[in-house]
């Protein structure tokens, strides 16, 4: 079990965003957590990644206890979070954006290593590196926000509605990056508005309603679910 | 209005005003420094300032100089001044570190209001002025004679001397220094990471309090190498000194764009020509008053500033 989240609660302000949530991702998998607008997903994901203290519960990563731990040192252990809203650093290059997502290693080689391969994965990257990150369109910004979360060579990537914003076209692209960033080796947790993607790709998902996981299985028995249908898929 | 005063001395008011911006432009890199990280006018920074000025006057005292002493040669000269900067610069630094770990960060780890910070900025200042004062018993302190202050420059009616111009190089080359280091440098990437998205700076690994105190720190080294010009130039410090310098120089960070390193020096330089040319036109009494002025009339057209953009989205 690489991440085991246990019984989670967390709170704005006298506000109760998450209900006690508990959830597992394995090393190898990619999980999805979907659900409407203000289920608690970016929440749950902000609480893995340490941006967001929890109230109570707690958050083992690798075995280790790590409820917490400040979120730059979850990064040193493996944990790496594509945000929301794509949170690049609009006055940096894309290079320099990239080398951020490098920021805790020491392997020159290895990074560079990283860096080829990100720029294999997102050809459009390579061709903006000199460009400032705030000046690219909202679909390469996504591609930026991916690569360089995988530039901290990380053992579980967090990902927050990677296709959010982007063209049908795109979105079929992105996903099957992440399938392949995957099967690279690298654990996945997914958060997505676009069911259908997310489920079709996923090993298992979860279901959150309000703070709460409402039901959990594989990317195909979800898929299959009527309930889910209804809710999520936009298919009667 | 004395318009053929100020052209007849437009050429001795603008190297003044120049040899005063640079001290303006080095103060203000502090308060543009941690405001560009944190959204916060670190109002202790002129405290910051005036510990760099008693910590070079101190230094030089053990050493048996003060303002009777002989002009030391040449070499002596450059070992003083070189032991000096050193020393108000650390001292400077330390004191800003200081500041940020016993007013600041308590208060972010409780996520207090702005306005706690203010207050705790104001407390500082306050205690940090205080204390100097009843250590120095409210006595200024003079400096001793270190460089010639016989012009080694001169056309027309115009005069350079060597301090000016040391003055002037110093503070452009430690711009070029800071550009570099933030613009160039893993830490200095860390640095801008904080300014431009705290949460995606902890995303990326980067110690957001660790990144604090370096940004305290850097803005109280460039305050002391300040300290030290200024002492040089007006010839003594007092501990309740640091308050109406501390407005300028915070006026040259707005003037130029508060955030961005160079808007800093531009406003910095820009704050001394034009006190001074105010000066040579009103008199001297209006010195200050003309500064505010143009800084009013220039936000006007542009509200951020003559250079505009905040650390946080400024390439260097």
């Amino acid at each position: 079990m690489l991440l085991e989240i246990d019984n989670i609660t967390l709170l704005y302000g006298r506000i109760q965003a998450l209900h006690g949530i508990s959830l597992q991702v394995d090393e190898g998998e990619i999980v999805a957590l979907i659900g409407a607008n203000g289920a608690g997903k970016s929440t749950t994901m902000r609480a893995v990644s340490g941006l967001r203290p929890i109230a109570s519960g707690q958050i083992r990563f690798a075995g280790q206890d790590i409820t917490n731990m400040r979120a730059d040192l979850r990064v040193i252990r493996g944990i790496s979070q594509a945000p929301e809203g794509r949170g690049i650093f609009p006055g940096m290059t894309v290079q320099e954006n990239l080398d951020m997502g490098a920021y805790t290693r020491r392997d020159r080689a290895g990074i560079q290593a990283d860096l080829k391969r990100v720029f294999e994965l997102f050809p459009r990257l390579s061709e903006r590196r000199k460009q400032a990150g705030g000046t690219l369109s909202g679909g390469e910004q996504q591609m930026l926000a991916v690569g360089r979360a995988l530039m901290s060579r990380p053992k579980l990537m967090l990902l927050d509605e990677p296709s959010m914003g982007l063209a049908p076209m795109l979105i079929q692209q992105i996903f099957s990056i992440i399938t392949e960033i995957n099967q690279q080796g690298t654990t996945i947790l997914l958060v997505e508005q676009n069911a259908q993607q997310a489920l079709s790709r996923a090993h298992r998902a979860y279901v959150l309603e309000t703070g709460r996981i409402v039901k959990s299985g594989t990317g195909e028995e979800l898929l299959r679910d009527s309930s889910v249908k209804d809710a999520y898929l936009g298919v009667a | 209005m004395n318009f053929s005063g100020l052209i007849h001395d437009f050429g001795p008011l603008t190297v003044t005003g120049l040899a005063q911006g640079a001290i303006y432009a080095l103060f203000a890199l502090g308060y543009t420094l941690v405001y560009g990280v944190l959204r916060l006018i670190n109002f202790a920074h002129s405290e910051v300032f005036i510990m760099g000025t008693f910590a070079c006057l101190i230094t030089w005292g053990f050493f048996g100089l003060d303002q009777n002493s002989a002009q030391p040669s040449v070499g002596g000269a450059i070992g003083y001044l070189l032991l000096g900067l050193a020393v108000a610069a650390v001292v400077s630094g330390l004191t800003a570190l200081l500041v940020e770990l016993v007013a600041y960060r308590p208060l972010r780890r409780r996520n207090a209001p702005p306005l706690a910070f203010l207050i705790t900025a104001i407390g500082a200042s306050t205690v940090i002025s205080e204390t100097i004062g009843v250590l120095t018993h409210h006595n200024p302190r003079g400096v001793p004679p270190m460089i010639s202050t016989k012009p080694v420059v001169h056309f027309g009616n115009t005069d350079i001397t060597g301090l000016q111009i040391l003055m002037v190089v110093l503070a452009l080359a430690l711009m070029v220094l800071l550009e570099w280091f933030v613009g160039r440098t893993r830490l200095g990437r860390g640095i801008r990471a904080v300014a431009q998205s705290p949460d995606g700076a902890a995303l990326m690994g980067v110690n957001k309090n660790r990144v604090i105190s370096l940004v305290f720190l850097l803005g109280g080294l460039m305050a002391g190498v300040a300290a030290v010009m200024y002492v040089l130039k007006i010839g003594d410090t007092r501990y309740d000194q640091g308050f109406t310098l501390g407005i300028q120089a915070f006026t040259a960070a707005v003037l130029g764009g508060i955030g961005n390193l160079r808007g800093a020096l531009v406003g910095g330089f820009l704050l001394g020509l034009v006190g001074n040319y105010g000066s040579g036109l009103f008199g001297t009494a209006w010195h200050d008053a003309v500064g505010f002025v143009i800084l009013v009339v220039i936000l006007m057209f542009r509200p951020t500033g003559l250079l505009g953009e905040a650390l946080g989205k400024a390439r260097a």
